[in-house]
C-alpha cells in the first residue's frame, strides 16, 4: 500500500479536494469517490471510449490515466453537459435521431463528439465517421450515431 | 482490472527526472502519455514499483526550428504535432503519419517521445522517423547522446536507453524544396495497429529523374525499417512505372517478416510490396505532377 495523495479538481464546475491512493484510476475516482457515475468502465484499456471525459479541454480516455495526474486539471464529465432541465444540443440529437439504444457508450460518444464539434463545426459524414470510431457501440451499427452527431453540428451551427 | 500499487513520483524539471532515474533506474518507469503503460498497467503485464509520471516537466513540451531542423520536446503530445501549422507546412509527412495513430482521444494524450520509447515495430512514429533521418537526443548519467534511429531501435519493444535515461527531444533535418511524400497504412479497422505502414520520400531536381529515395516500412520487422536496396534502384534515375513496381518488390525482399495474430509472414510482406507501390506512386505523383 502507497501512501494516499491529496488532490483538488474541478469537475464540471465544482471544486473537490480528495486522497487518493496514486493507482486510482481517473474513471474510478469520478464514479467512486465522486460518485459520478455518469462515465461508463467499459474494457479498461484504452479500446472502447465509454470512459471519454474532458481534460482541460481534451477529450482523453479516463482508463488510461491516474486521478493522482489530474491535480489541478478542470474536467468536463456527461453530467456537465446540460445546463439545468435543459439538454445539451448533442444529447438533444442523440435522442432525436436514435443515437443510442442501451446507452453504455452515450457518454464516451458525446464527450468524443462535444471535443470533434468544437475543433469542426461544419464537418463532414467521413470526418463523424472517422472521429467516432474511437467509441464502440454494440447496438446502433453506427448509422443513427452518425446521423446524431451530423444533426448536433447543424443545431449549433445555428445558435 | 486494475493496477498493482505503485510509488508516485512527479519530478518538474529535467534535473530533477534524472536524480530520480538515477536513484531508482530499474524499479522505475517513465509515465508519458501512458497510452501504451496504462493498459499494460491495467493488464498487469507491467508492474514497475515506482511510476516517474513526467507529465509536470513542462520545458519538455515544445515544437520549433534549429537552423531549418525542426526540434520537438519528448512530451509533446501528437495531436499537437498533427496539428502544427509549421509541421503541416514543411514535415507534412509527420502530420499525416501521426493522424493513423490510434484515435484523436489518445492522440491527444499519447507523446512523441513515448511512442519512440515504446518502440513498437508497427507504430507510426518510428517509421516516419526513420524515413526522415530524424534523430533522438537521450541525456542520462554518461551524457548527452544523439542517436539515429538504427542505433537507438534494437528489437521489438526495445531501445538502447539505459535504465537512467530519458528521451528528451526529437529532431528532424529539414526536406528540400522538391519532395514527394506519402505515408499509407494498412489496418483491419480504423486506429488498429498497422499490418504494415509505409512511409515514402522523393526528392528531385531534375524533371522526371528521382535524386534520392528513401522507403521506410513498419510492421514487417523487429524494428522499422529502410528498403536501402530498393532506395538505391531509383536514385538517380528516371521514374517510370516499371521501375517503381520492380523497387516495391525488392523493398518486399528487404522485409523480416513473421506471423503473428494479425496476419501471416506472407500477407504481411505481399502488402509491403502493395503500399510501398502504392506510396511510390503518390509522392511521385506529389512532386513530379505535371511535369
Amino acid at each position: 500500500m502507497t501512501d494516499s495523495r491529496r488532490i483538488m479538481v474541478k469537475v464540471n464546475g465544482v471544486d473537490y479536494e480528495r486522497w487518493v491512493e496514486p493507482r486510482r484510476l481517473l474513471v474510478d475516482f469520478l464514479r467512486a469517490d465522486l460518485e459520478l457515475i455518469g462515465t461508463h468502465i467499459g474494457c479498461e484499456h484504452g479500446i472502447c471510449g465509454s470512459c471519454t471525459v474532458l481534460f482541460n479541454g481534451r477529450a482523453v480516455r479516463s482508463c488510461l490515466m491516474f486521478a493522482v495526474q489530474a491535480d489541478g486539471a478542470d474536467i468536463l464529465t456527461v453530467e456537465g453537459l446540460a445546463d439545468a432541465a435543459q439538454l445539451h444540443p448533442l444529447q438533444e440529437a442523440f435522442r432525436e435521431k436514435h443515437g443510442l439504444q442501451c446507452g453504455f457508450c452515450t457518454p464516451g460518444m458525446l464527450m468524443t463528439a462535444y471535443e470533434f464539434l468544437n475543433e469542426n463545426p461544419d464537418p463532414s459524414e467521413t470526418e463523424v465517421r472517422k472521429n467516432m470510431s474511437g467509441v464502440l457501440c454494440r447496438c446502433t451499427g453506427y448509422k443513427q450515431v452518425v446521423d446524431s452527431v451530423m444533426e448536433a453540428a447543424q443545431q449549433m451551427r445555428h445558435k | 482490472m486494475k493496477p498493482c500499487a505503485f510509488e508516485y513520483l512527479s519530478p518538474q524539471s529535467v534535473e530533477e527526472a534524472l536524480e530520480l532515474l538515477d536513484r531508482y533506474g530499474d524499479q522505475a518507469k517513465i509515465l508519458a502519455g501512458g497510452q501504451s503503460l496504462v493498459p499494460m498497467m491495467n493488464f498487469r503485464l507491467a508492474r514497475p514499483e515506482i511510476l516517474i509520471d513526467i507529465n509536470g516537466i513542462k520545458e519538455l513540451e515544445y515544437i520549433k526550428t534549429e537552423d531549418d531542423e525542426l526540434v520537438i520536446g519528448a512530451l509533446t503530445r501528437e495531436r499537437d504535432i498533427e496539428q502544427s501549422p509549421l509541421v503541416v507546412e514543411k514535415w507534412p509527412i509527420l502530420s499525416k503519419a501521426i493522424s493513423f495513430i490510434g484515435h484523436s482521444t489518445i492522440r491527444n494524450r499519447g507523446t512523441i517521445g513515448g511512442s519512440l520509447v515504446h518502440a513498437d515495430p508497427s507504430a507510426e512514429i518510428p517509421t516516419a522517423l526513420c524515413a526522415l533521418n530524424g534523430k533522438v537526443k537521450v541525456v542520462g548519467p554518461s551524457g548527452d547522446k544523439i542517436l539515429e534511429p538504427e542505433e537507438f531501435f534494437l528489437t521489438y519493444l526495445t531501445t538502447s536507453l539505459e535504465p537512467s535515461d530519458l528521451l528528451v527531444q526529437v529532431r528532424i533535418p529539414a526536406l528540400p524544396q522538391k519532395t514527394g511524400w506519402s505515408f499509407t497504412e494498412l489496418s483491419r479497422r480504423s486506429g488498429d495497429f498497422a499490418i504494415v505502414a509505409v512511409g515514402i520520400l522523393l526528392f528531385t531536381e531534375t524533371a522526371g529523374v528521382c535524386r534520392e529515395a528513401r522507403i521506410s516500412m513498419g510492421g514487417v520487422a523487429p524494428t522499422p525499417v529502410r528498403a536501402e536496396e530498393a532506395e538505391a534502384l531509383l536514385a538517380g534515375q528516371k521514374i517510370t512505372e516499371k521501375l517503381i513496381a520492380e523497387a516495391a518488390q525488392q523493398a518486399a525482399e528487404e522485409t523480416d517478416t513473421e506471423p503473428d495474430y494479425h496476419a501471416s509472414a506472407e500477407y504481411r510482406m505481399e502488402m509491403a510490396r502493395v503500399f510501398v507501390k502504392r506510396g511510390l506512386q503518390e509522392a511521385w505523383n506529389m512532386v513530379n505532377g505535371g511535369q
